[in-house]
């Protein structure tokens, strides 16, 4: 599914993830950064997924029980 | 000097060994449970999940190779355990995961409000209890990706060996994940909205 020659900012949507994750080749990076430079339509989505990243990342980090961490320390092969 | 016995010697090595590997595991259990608590389909499957994981690691330390990723090694066990016991099939089999386009919760989120929005804070009108549901809603094969690299912080090359898939499964697998999720937050707005 390419839209590159009739739809830049199509083009550029699916290049957002690969982008993100630093997986372009260096011309594709160039590609996408030229564009964002231009298009602030696409610049603010850039922006979103990458606080999404880590907001989902902050909000599902669920800290370990303290019961969980004693039963795991329990689980330990006594020396003889 | 009296030297110890060459067996004695090998026994008190082994001890030690065995003792530094268990401290090394145990450090990393909080890490260890963030990320197996989105693995398994509940707080207390993960748990027991947890439990299981570290008894089977105490139990066969010898197989883990030091210097290598310590863990990855845990996490490997841990989702081999998740399947043995079925765990992940609990959920009826999937329809076809419906997978948005890249730009489409941006999108919904920016239409649910009219005025001027800053992308860094349109994030925060998804509550934790959306994140938390839209995740477990993803279908477990791209779960367990998105859990490992964007959660887990591992690399593709260690979520890779873990869930023992080539790596450009992984990445596509991740891709398709997180468009997935977007999919499944920008129901929830949509079901809340209305």
């Amino acid at each position: 599914m390419t839209h590159s020659h009739d739809d830049p900012c199509a083009h550029c949507e699916e290049m957002m993830q690969p982008y993100l994750d630093h997986i372009l080749s260096v011309e594709e990076m160039r590609e996408a950064e030229q564009h964002l430079d231009e298009c602030d339509w696409c610049r603010r989505r850039y922006r979103f997924e990458e606080s999404l990243r880590v907001y989902v990342r902050q909000v599902v980090s669920e800290p370990m029980p303290v019961a969980l961490k004693q039963k795991l320390s329990a689980l330990r092969i006594p020396l003889n | 000097m009296a030297e110890a016995p060459p067996d004695a010697t090998r026994i008190a090595a082994e001890a030690r060994d065995r003792v530094r590997f268990e401290e090394e595991a145990l450090a990393l259990s909080d890490q260890v449970f963030r990320v197996a608590r989105h693995l398994a389909g509940s707080r207390e499957d993960a748990e027991e999940l947890v439990q299981e994981t570290y008894a089977r690691a105490f139990r066969s330390w010898r197989s883990f190779q030091p210097g290598t990723n310590l863990r990855a090694w845990l996490l490997r066990i841990l989702t081999n355990l998740n399947i043995d016991r079925g765990r992940r099939s609990q959920r009826a089999p999937q329809v076809q995961a419906l997978e948005a386009n890249d730009y489409y919760l941006y999108d919904k989120l920016a239409a649910s409000d009219g005025a001027p929005t800053d992308e860094d804070r349109i994030v925060e009108r998804l509550s934790q209890d959306d994140i938390v549901s839209a995740l477990s809603a993803v279908p477990h094969d791209f779960r367990d990706a998105i859990v490992l690299v964007d959660i887990g912080d591992f690399s593709y090359q260690d979520a890779a060996q873990i869930l023992d898939i080539p790596i450009g499964t992984v990445m596509s697998r991740l891709h398709r994940g997180r468009r997935i999720l977007k999919r499944e937050l920008a129901d929830s707005i949509v079901e809340e909205g209305s």
